[in-house]
């Protein structure tokens, strides 16, 4: 009998790209046996043309570039916009543009071989892990990058020009190999409209917090939504909540895979915040069991008041949102007793570019990430997607909707105390099982307790782990 | 005929078992090779590690939630599927009321009704039924025992059912193949085995207990078999479907998930190819037991 079965094996391990594993590695095999030793690290590829202060890194026309973007919430019209300057000033170079969404499924054979673009734009679900292609030597130093001059800032350098939080995130080993481009902001996230309508307020103490809450639930509404699926975005609240209590050292140590990091009073007033709200019935029924999709739709058909996103949500709902529905970020209410001040946030580098060391034209992608860091490339890309980038001042006096206003608001109030975490991208192993916690927690299935206990021994075992690259911060 | 007979075989064989080989036996050996070394996947440097990969499996506490999640599904979903899909097939051809042997009215209707969600893609029944179990009380499913005076439930954000549910979507998307198949065999069984059971008196019951089920014991067989390797599989529903994926509280993590999470996401290829080399094993043990422990003497007709 040869009747076919309901999901076929070979589909299931298509869909899983499992094949592809299998089949990029039987490549990966040749590659390392035909290559021995890849190219050393100091040794950078294309270019050779002279060094001057246009041409930092010696950029030869005649080289091609191959630029792959992640064709997901910021589009890859800022990308064309970028390789146009490429190619204004480098007339003769060939540039391949690619949009692409599944990264991982194209680029892990190309990096398995031996022959990835010149830059690429590791982001969105389907995303190669950062840290391990840091650690296995597969990123270009950007030191250079670093010290070049800016295009666009009179007298300063790369450097000099961004965000500290691309700065840090860049850091691997000591070495910058990343180049984050877009700046997130994180915070909880209401209808302006709706709140001036009402006379309400974002609430900066947490016994405020609970009486507007109180308020907003006897007007009909639930005080919060979450994206229950995914308790990633629920986390960010707690978290936050955690850091302005405790300051930037409860997550230096949570980062660092220190003993007890999670035992931290903060993360635990933290925990127990986050059970009153669902305890006290403010949050959106089943929210739990809900996409960012769904609950976000919830929210803004009005049927609650604040939800946990980043910068994104505004042009992410753009075509659910009612007219006059104003996106605001707010930052989270601070606990008794907290160190940092209410408005600054989780500010996050995101959206990875990288130039892969094993790239043909590694000065070309160089050049090309110092185009996209111009004060003319991030401006560009702040106006095509409302998002700010990490190029300081890039974004001023562009005409901004009141999402990215309320988020570049938070970047300048928050200023040094606005702060991030690694531990998801450093220790991938650790950010599902945290995850797992935090969604129990906000279900209000476990104690503060039980949550704190359970997310060190889940940082114990990562810390255990002999495979685990331990970091540290600050 | 004798001239060049082999030379035609080997003809048609040698494309299909190449293909067979590049895409089939390759990979799976290439995942056994794999499974000794620390590869992570996206560099083309790795170390034979030796079972290093098998022991922390042997640890890993996640890993084993999974089997045992898997477990849960190996014995539920060839249970209900098979029992639903023998009950429907053998109404849809007996089942009718009248004279004689006969299928119940609609029967065409009935096949196609059930075998619809064999044509939707996993990742949209996923979503149909995510959607169905929505915890909200407007929920599809809350909405309908609300009707009844229960609920809400949870469903899929309850670390007590989400299993459940994944199960019930795995038996929904079954039964209609299996109906099918099992309808195919019935019609072939000639219908005076039947009548002459009803002529001695036998009740339905009896007749589907004592006449059709053994008639039908080879092709139930091979659906069990069929059955579980999808149940030690389930990859794509759960991904999809479950929180997290693979929770409430890792209620429906499954083998399958952890490969993917730990191949992909953590940049442990190596680790994963281990565990795919676990997977592979205990699929072909317990076919191989399944084969074995359900063999009955044939019966011809």
């Amino acid at each position: 009998m040869n009747a076919p079965r309901p999901y076929p094996r070979r589909v299931f391990l298509r869909r899983a790209g499992l094949s592809a594993l299998a089949v990029s590695g039987g490549t990966s095999f040749l590659a390392s046996c035909a290559s021995g030793g890849s190219d050393s690290d100091d040794d950078v590829s294309g270019g050779g043309e002279e060094q001057t202060s246009e041409n930092p890194f010696g950029v030869d026309a005649a080289d091609p570039l191959h630029v792959v973007i992640f064709n997901g919430g910021y589009g890859d019209q800022y990308a064309k916009f970028h390789e146009g300057i490429y190619q204004e000033k480098f007339a003769d170079a060939q540039i391949e543009h690619e949009a692409i969404t599944d990264i991982r499924q194209q680029m892990q054979p190309l990096f398995n071989a031996g022959n990835p673009p010149d830059v690429l734009d590791n982001a969105g679900a389907e995303q190669m892990p950062i840290s391990t292609l840091a650690d296995t030597g597969q990123l270009t130093d950007l030191t250079d990058l670093w010290d070049a001059d800016a295009i666009g800032f009179e007298g300063m350098t790369v450097r000099d020009t961004l965000h500290p939080i691309a700065i840090e995130s860049a850091e691997y080993a000591e070495k910058p190999l990343v180049m984050n481009y877009a700046l997130q902001v994180y915070g909880i996230w209401y209808d302006r409209a709706l709140f001036d309508e009402q006379g309400w307020e974002p609430a900066e103490t947490w016994p405020d917090f609970m009486n507007l809450c109180e308020t907003i639930k006897s007007a009909g509404i639930a005080p919060m939504a979450h994206q229950g699926k995914y308790p990633y975005y629920i986390q960010q609240v707690l978290m936050d909540m955690a850091v302005k209590h405790g300051g930037h050292e409860v997550v230096f140590a949570i980062d660092s895979l220190e003993p007890d990091a999670w035992q931290h009073d903060s993360i635990r007033a933290a925990a127990e915040a986050l059970l009153e709200i669902k305890n006290g019935g403010y949050m959106l029924e089943g929210t739990e069991g809900l996409d960012h999709i769904q609950s976000q739709t919830r929210w803004n058909e009005g049927k609650a008041a604040f939800i946990p996103s980043g910068s994104w949500l505004e042009n992410e709902q753009a075509s659910v949102a009612p007219a006059g529905f104003q996106t605001t970020a707010a930052p989270t209410p601070l606990l008794d007793g907290a160190t940092l001040p209410f408005d600054c946030t989780r500010v996050e580098a995101a959206e990875a570019f990288i130039v892969p060391a094993q790239a043909a034209n590694q000065v070309g992608g160089l050049e090309y990430l110092r185009i996209m860091l111009s004060m003319e490339g991030a401006r560009e890309f702040t106006e095509l997607t409302s998002a700010p980038t990490v190029v300081n001042g890039a974004a001023d006096g562009v005409d901004a909707s009141p999402g990215l206003a309320s988020s570049l608001a938070l970047i300048e109030s928050g200023g040094d105390d606005n702060w991030n975490y690694y531990y998801t991208i450093w220790y991938s192993p650790l950010r599902p099982k945290i995850e797992t916690v935090v969604g129990e927690l906000a279900a209000g299935r476990i104690s503060a307790d039980e949550f704190c206990d359970r997310c060190q021994e889940a940082a114990d075992e990562t810390a255990e782990d002999p495979t685990t690259q331990q970091r540290t911060r600050p | 005929m004798q001239y060049g007979k082999y030379r035609f075989i080997v003809g048609f064989l040698v494309a299909p078992l190449v293909l067979y080989a590049v895409f089939v036996i390759s990979p799976f050996i290439q995942t056994v090779y794999y499974s000794f070394t620390n590869w992570t996947g996206v560099s083309p440097e790795f170390e034979y590690v030796g079972l290093a990969n098998f022991e922390l499996l042997w640890k890993d506490d996640l890993f084993r939630e999974a089997f045992f999640n898997n477990i849960v599904l190996l014995v539920g979903l060839p249970v209900f599927t098979v029992l639903l899909a023998l009950l429907f097939a053998f109404l849809l051809n007996v089942g009718g009321t009248g004279a004689g042997v006969r299928g119940i009215a609609g029967n065409g209707f009935y096949k196609v009704a059930f075998f619809l969600p064999q044509v939707l893609a996993v990742p949209v029944i996923a979503v149909i039924w995510a959607v169905i179990f929505s915890p909200e009380s407007e929920g599809l499913a809350n909405s309908f025992l609300g009707w009844l005076g229960l609920g809400p439930y949870d469903w899929l954000a309850s670390p007590d059912m989400a299993l459940y549910c994944v199960l019930w979507v795995l038996v929904w998307g079954s039964v209609g193949f299996y109906l099918v198949l099992f309808n195919a065999a019935m019609s072939s069984v000639p219908r005076d085995i039947f009548e002459a059971a009803f002529i001695d008196g036998a009740s339905r019951l009896s007749t589907f207990v004592r006449v059709t089920m053994p008639l039908l014991w080879d092709t139930i067989q091979t659906s069990w078999v069929y059955l579980a390797i999808l149940a030690l599989d389930a990859y794509a529903l759960v991904f999809v479907m479950t929180i997290g994926p693979g929770g409430p509280d890792n209620s429906t993590q499954v083998m399958a998930l952890r490969i993917a999470q730990e191949g992909f996401q953590n940049g442990k290829a190596g680790y994963a190819s281990a565990m795919g080399v676990v997977l592979f094993f205990l699929t072909l043990i317990i076919a191989a037991v399944l084969l074995r422990v359900t063999r009955r003497e044939r019966i011809e007709y």
